[in-house]
């Protein structure tokens, strides 16, 4: 092989750079063109120019009458995301915990949850609401949407868990006996700190596919909308710069979970070290 | 600290699946002793110590410590603790809080449980690390770390899962003496989990030779070294040659082994005596034989070969000879008889030893007869 003699690098450099210019232009450009024109004028419409610049599209949001019941959709879809969070993560992590040992029927059980991945969402939508109607029970979003969200976000739980346990070696476990902890001790203490990082991104992924699920909740919801569902309503009869303010607004909420969550994943996983620094500068500064 | 614990392990058993891991194992080890277990990977010594430790419960079988049967009792009541092999220091939490883990769990005060986990890590000179997390240590000082971790908990006995095979050569030497030292200072049991030959001789008061579930020898490190039971135990522990032969005749105290055209070793007979007829395996140390180019008349006491390798080991000089006998033939020489008349490889040599350095192998082939598939050494 030759040595490489300049710094130049070769064209395929220069092939792949531009493809991923274009994959980024088409990921972004849409969703720039909706924050961009959300803050149209007054009198703006649909499409660029911007005729002025203005937040009056927000604050078109919150009258029910104009754009439809955002703060109600809003209302009811936090609180749904934040208990699909908490379910996803308790069962999630019994059930890492559960698989860690062999037991009869572990495979049947794990393509049985796997399989609820595979079937479209649709489907699914449709079967729980047909099912909630056959037994007369009203389809609501805390009932049979949490269900159908469920369906989603605990095979997705599962699978990040096992990838989680599977890293975590078991003699942290067995040095915990060891030193006199018990089950639940070395649970508290030892299992749950360690696979935290895992844990903070399964309740990410409870509340982000709640939050955005659309398919599961069509049939599910009931009467009152979930925002996906009200937002796609909207873009049925309503025509104006409202929508793109929707949008944003829901982008930013998404991206203040998301970053919520990487934050906490960075601030437990720097904050030893920080106190180790602390620490001995404090020492230093004693000594 | 601590008080000393006998460890006895009565017709102990372990089953995985099929397979034997530990075979009906009968072992006593006094207490306050350096004892080492032994063996290739796979002999079950890595088994016995989990049981020691609860960490795997004996199929069948009894063990005791300090005369008490503690199977199904958790390991703190049992007085022990384990040394991890890759020591299972707690990734999120200090040194500090590592030592002190135990204290915690038992619901010791905080401050009570540094100001003693602080103690034990100036015993393991380690005090200023006590804010690091394990991530920023080195091997040497993780190991020291996870021994005051077992250590606070006042073990009679610590069990230690090779616990030098992380380390690099120097630090391994040097902890070696250390672990020797942190024994005899505290007069508690350790048992040592190795597959090292020269780590086991070096530390052990007893050593405990074990191939596939069985224990093999178990003995002071110089009986096991010297007096060899088995042709497993002597080719394991290297450092000797081993024949077999059919005893033809025993006269005047002398029993004669006939090797058939290899020729035939003689020595004095002493207990117990080998019946005339049977096959007996007998082993003589590397360093207790001597080379010579003269093709000198007599079959009795020598083997002849061809040089197939040299190496220079500073004091001595090892010489592999081969077809001397059915594995390779070696002769460690002392330096200074090396060199008054050194050979080459190429060369046919005559090997020669006394009777008195013949050790009979009174326990036969052993049970593989060949510790690995080709000889180590």
């Amino acid at each position: 092989m030759r040595a490489p003699t300049t710094d130049r690098r070769p064209w395929t450099f220069y092939v792949l750079a531009a493809v991923f210019t274009l994959f980024v232009l088409f990921l972004y450009g849409p969703m720039a063109c909706i924050y961009i024109l959300s803050f149209q004028g007054p009198n703006g419409g649909l499409t660029f120019p911007l005729n002025g610049v203005s937040t009056d599209w927000f604050g078109a949001l919150f009258y029910q009458q104009r754009t439809g019941d955002i703060a109600g959709a809003f209302s009811r879809s936090i609180p749904l995301a934040l208990i699909v969070l908490t379910v996803t993560v308790v069962f999630s992590l019994a059930a890492g915990l559960g698989f860690r040992r062999r037991f009869v029927g572990a495979g049947l059980i794990f393509y049985a949850a796997i399989a609820s991945l595979i079937v479209p969402g649709l489907v699914l939508s449709v079967g729980i609401g047909l099912g909630f109607q056959m037994l007369d029970i009203p389809p609501r979003w805390y009932s049979s949407a949490l269900g159908a969200h469920l369906s989603w976000t605990l095979p997705f739980g599962l699978l990040i868990m096992f990838a989680v346990f599977s890293r975590l070696n078991r003699s942290y476990e067995e040095a915990a006996r060891d030193l006199g902890a018990s089950t639940w001790q070395t649970l508290r203490y030892v299992v749950i700190p360690i696979v935290l990082p895992g844990i903070i991104g399964v309740a990410l992924f409870g509340f982000t596919l709640s939050y955005d699920e659309f398919p599961r909740s069509w049939l599910t919801v009931g009467p009152y909308n979930t925002l996906p569902l009200e937002i796609w309503a909207m873009t049925t009869n309503i025509t104006s710069p409202a929508l793109y303010a929707l949008g944003t607004v829901t982008t930013a909420i998404s991206f203040v979970v998301i970053t919520a969550a990487l934050t906490s994943i960075a601030v437990i996983q720097s904050h030893r070290t920080r106190r180790r620094v602390a620490r001995e500068q404090a020492m230093h500064a004693g000594s | 600290m601590g008080r000393p614990g006998e460890v006895e392990l009565v017709d102990c058993t372990k089953h995985f699946g099929e397979t034997a891991a530990v075979d009906r194992i009968n072992l006593k080890i006094a207490a306050g002793t350096y004892c080492c277990l032994l063996g290739p990977s796979g002999c079950g010594k890595t088994t016995i110590l989990r049981m020691i430790a609860c960490h795997e419960s004996a199929t069948s079988g009894e063990v005791r410590i300090d005369g008490e049967n503690v199977v199904g009792l958790p390991p703190v009541r049992r007085g022990t603790a384990m040394m991890f092999q890759d020591y299972a220091l707690f990734p999120h939490l200090s040194c500090l809080d590592n030592v002190a883990f135990s204290l915690k769990m038992s619901g010791a005060a905080k401050a009570d449980r540094r100001e003693r986990a602080r103690r034990i890590l100036a015993r393991v000179q380690m005090v200023q690390f006590a804010d690091r997390v394990p991530a920023q240590l080195s091997g040497g000082q993780k190991q020291r770390i996870a021994l005051a971790r077992a250590l606070i908990t006042n073990p009679r006995v610590l069990l230690l899962d090779e616990p030098l095979s992380a380390l690099d050569e120097y630090l391994r030497l040097q902890m070696r003496g250390e672990l020797r030292r942190m024994q005899r200072d505290l007069g508690i049991t350790f048992i040592h989990v190795t597959h090292t030959q020269p780590e086991a001789i070096a530390l052990a008061d007893l050593v405990v030779v074990m191939d596939q579930g069985h224990i093999e020898q178990a003995a002071s490190a110089q009986d096991v070294y010297t007096k060899p039971l088995t042709a497993y135990v002597a080719r394991f522990m290297g450092g000797q040659n081993v024949f077999a032969g059919r005893v033809s005749e025993i006269t005047n105290g002398v029993v004669v082994l006939d090797m058939t055209e290899r020729g035939r070793i003689e020595f004095p007979a002493s207990n117990p005596i080998p019946s005339i007829g049977s096959t007996a395996h007998v082993s003589v140390r590397r360093d207790r034989i001597h080379l010579t180019k003269q093709n000198a008349a007599g079959i009795v006491n020598t083997v002849s070969g061809k040089v197939r390798a040299i190496e220079y080991q500073g004091t001595w000089v090892k010489v592999t000879l081969e077809g001397a006998t059915s594995e390779d033939f070696v002769v460690n020489l002392p330096d200074t008889e090396f060199f008054v008349d050194t050979v080459n490889p190429g060369d046919t040599v005559r090997a020669y030893w006394k009777p008195l350095d013949v050790h009979l192998l009174v326990g036969g082939a052993g049970r593989t007869d060949r510790p690995y598939a080709s000889g180590q050494n």
